[in-house]
């Protein structure tokens, strides 16, 4: 019997550092300034997905992702690190996909992958910050979803045993399959890139990847077909094109304002000690301290 | 039908918690502008007198949902209650708080109602809107208001298409207020019988444990609070130097707790905690929206920042420009000598 891991991840523009060259002279977001990166929970989930399948033989870790064709890369860096095989679910009808339309789409891509054991995903992108595709996803396909998870307790092929966040506390609970898991970032961090896994599958590739790169490699491809990473768009897992995109998108952006700050009236002040001492009598005096 | 559902989470006390009375203070604000009820959910065992904390935040009915089955909560159980409850009610609006339980149970809600969620909303408005496209216009929409894209942004986002329309925020971020403490409305129960099937109850608990916040951020009045700019842990510690000279507690920034300078439970924003202290002093914080959304009701702000441009110094009353490390040790030496 097999048992299949499903991990959900995603490429986010880099939203934490964000510098000032990051920001455009009219105040919109230059996001070619911003890196491309795994999502930081995701990466906690696939340590999450890994951990379980060092535990259970004959395991397979499967890396999913949406996104344009360049999201290829955060699949290859999942293989690295571990991972068995990964797709990419790529169109340009996605474009414009609120987190209903985004679940609908990967529901069907992992229907498509066949029966699955555990589905596993960051609990949220840091684009967005919404935490909802995981659970959103495992209500499409109707399966329970254990939110916020911080430790594997124990894992076999009957159940899998949780502990994880809760508002003030913790909680340790168990399920069987199939079960979603949503990994929280005060889980462990993921292991690093293995060797080994580097050399197997640093020609890891999609076909659009191999078009673009003019690589005429046909035969290692026929030979080592864990190599392609397959792309399926709207067509592949079937969807129906109404439920994409703007018009699937029950949330629409009605405007997108800049962040302006509005000045107060605030006394600047040098690091010099009687500037210094002189505010702490100021805050002394006004009973805001002391 | 129409009218605004407020999810109210109970506490491990089995009290209304705190998140949930704003939001049915907000409810019943945007409801007197509507002209039409709030309605709160409760889901839990052993609810009896609930009510009593619900009907003063002006909650018009009270639906209960009592049974051993649905208490802890699992997001499996909660969500079939609260969709059929909805499914019957056809609310337009429903407000969750973003706490643990709330952004468990509302995506599975929205993604079964198939209508819009917007996360950690920090403002919400009734507004009309005309899509210039469709030609077509939208009366008493509710706009819901968040940062968006790591806080340079500010999203105003709409559902014209769907109903409920489903918000979460956290707690903290709307006011509290008893809208009248006479105020008495209509108990509904809301019988559980033959509506929990096995896999609504797949995910069994094994054991809990409460451990309250070993920091109480929120309920001090002076914070001292941290951003990537203070460079290291160790400069952090001079942080903590000052807030335990000014008798206040350590907060952080997102950047901070990314950069590993200071744990999780010590993040303030949108993502965070929010504050309204007495005095923050933002140290190398140069003031993401996402920030400043969890404290810019502090009544005082001071910002050390190296950087005169930074756009925490907008919204502080005092600004200092210099380095987080030369400045605060100044702090804590005149503090001392000046404190009577």
């Amino acid at each position: 019997m097999s048992f299949k891991i499903v991990v959900l991840a995603k490429q986010v523009p880099d939203t934490r550092n964000v510098g000032k060259d990051a920001m455009k002279a009219d105040g919109t977001v230059n996001r070619a300034a911003l890196p491309a990166i795994f999502n930081p929970e995701d990466l906690n989930a696939l340590e999450f997905a890994l951990q379980v399948k060092d535990k259970i033989e004959g395991a397979e870790v499967i890396i999913l992702t949406m996104g344009p064709y360049r999201a290829a890369e955060i699949i290859r860096e999942a293989m690295y690190r571990g991972a068995d095989k990964g797709y990419l679910i790529t169109d340009r009808k996605f474009a414009g996909s609120d987190t209903l339309a985004t679940s609908y789409a990967i529901s069907l891509a992992v229907k498509k992958l066949g029966s699955f054991n555990l589905l596993v995903a960051g609990r949220q992108a840091i684009d967005g910050d919404t935490a909802q595709v995981g659970p959103q996803t495992a209500e499409k396909l109707g399966i329970p979803q254990i939110a916020y998870a911080e430790k594997l307790i124990e894992v076999n092929k009957e159940e899998i045993t949780i502990k994880r966040r809760i508002e003030r506390g913790v909680e340790t609970v168990s399920a069987k399959y199939p079960i979603a898991v949503t990994v929280h970032g005060s889980a462990d961090s993921c292991r690093p890139r293995n060797a080994k896994k580097l050399m197997q599958f640093k020609h890891s590739r999609t076909l659009t990847e191999l078009k673009n790169e003019e690589r005429e490699n046909a035969e290692l491809y026929k030979s080592r077909p864990y190599l392609m990473i397959e792309e399926w768009s709207v067509a592949d897992i079937k969807a129906d094109v109404e439920a994409l995109g703007l018009s699937g998108s029950p949330t629409k952006v009605k405007t997108i304002e800049n962040v302006v700050f509005q000045a107060k009236e605030s006394k600047s002040l040098g690091d010099s000690n009687q500037e210094v001492e002189d505010l702490m009598i100021e805050l002394i005096d006004g009973h805001i301290i002391g | 039908m129409n009218n605004i559902f407020i999810y109210c989470e109970l506490t491990e006390e089995l009290r209304i918690a705190d998140v949930s009375q704003e939001l049915l203070t907000k409810g019943r604000t945007l409801a007197n502008e509507l002209g039409v009820k709030v309605e709160a959910i409760v889901i839990g065992h052993g609810l009896s007198g609930i009510e009593k904390e619900i009907f003063p935040y002006g909650a018009d009915v009270v639906h209960i949902a009592d049974d051993k089955n649905l208490s802890p909560f699992t997001s499996g159980a909660h969500a079939k209650v609260l969709i059929a409850i909805l499914r019957q009610e056809e609310p337009q609006i429903a407000l969750f708080g973003a706490t643990a339980n709330g952004r468990d149970v509302g995506p599975r809600i929205a993604s079964a109602l198939k209508c819009g969620l917007t996360a950690d909303c920090t403002s919400l408005i009734i507004g009309d809107h005309e899509d210039k496209k469709a030609k077509k216009s939208y009366k008493n929409l509710l706009y819901q208001i968040r940062p968006a894209f790591g806080g340079n942004i500010i999203a105003t986002i709409i559902n014209p298409e769907t109903k409920p329309q489903i918000a979460t925020v956290r707690e903290g971020v709307m006011k509290k207020e008893v809208y009248d403490k006479q105020y008495k409305g209509e108990i509904k129960n809301f019988s559980v019988e033959g509506l929990l099937d096995d896999i609504d109850l797949a995910v069994k608990i094994i054991e809990r444990h409460i451990e309250p916040p070993k920091v109480n951020i929120k309920g001090s009045q002076i914070i001292v609070a941290g951003g990537y700019g203070v460079g290291s842990p160790e400069n952090f510690k001079l942080l903590y130097d000052l807030a335990s000279v000014l008798g206040g507690e350590v907060g952080a920034s997102r950047a901070a707790v990314d950069s590993g300078f200071a744990p999780h439970e010590r993040q303030i924003g949108q993502t965070g905690i929010t504050v309204r202290p007495k005095l923050y002093i933002a140290c190398g914080i140069s003031g993401a929206v996402q920030h400043r959304a969890g404290m810019d009701e502090s009544s005082q702000i001071i910002s050390i920042n190296i950087d005169e441009a930074a756009p925490i110094n907008n919204i502080a009353d005092f600004a200092i420009t210099g380095r987080v490390e030369d400045v605060i040790p100044k702090m804590i030496k005149y503090y001392k000598k000046n404190s009577k």
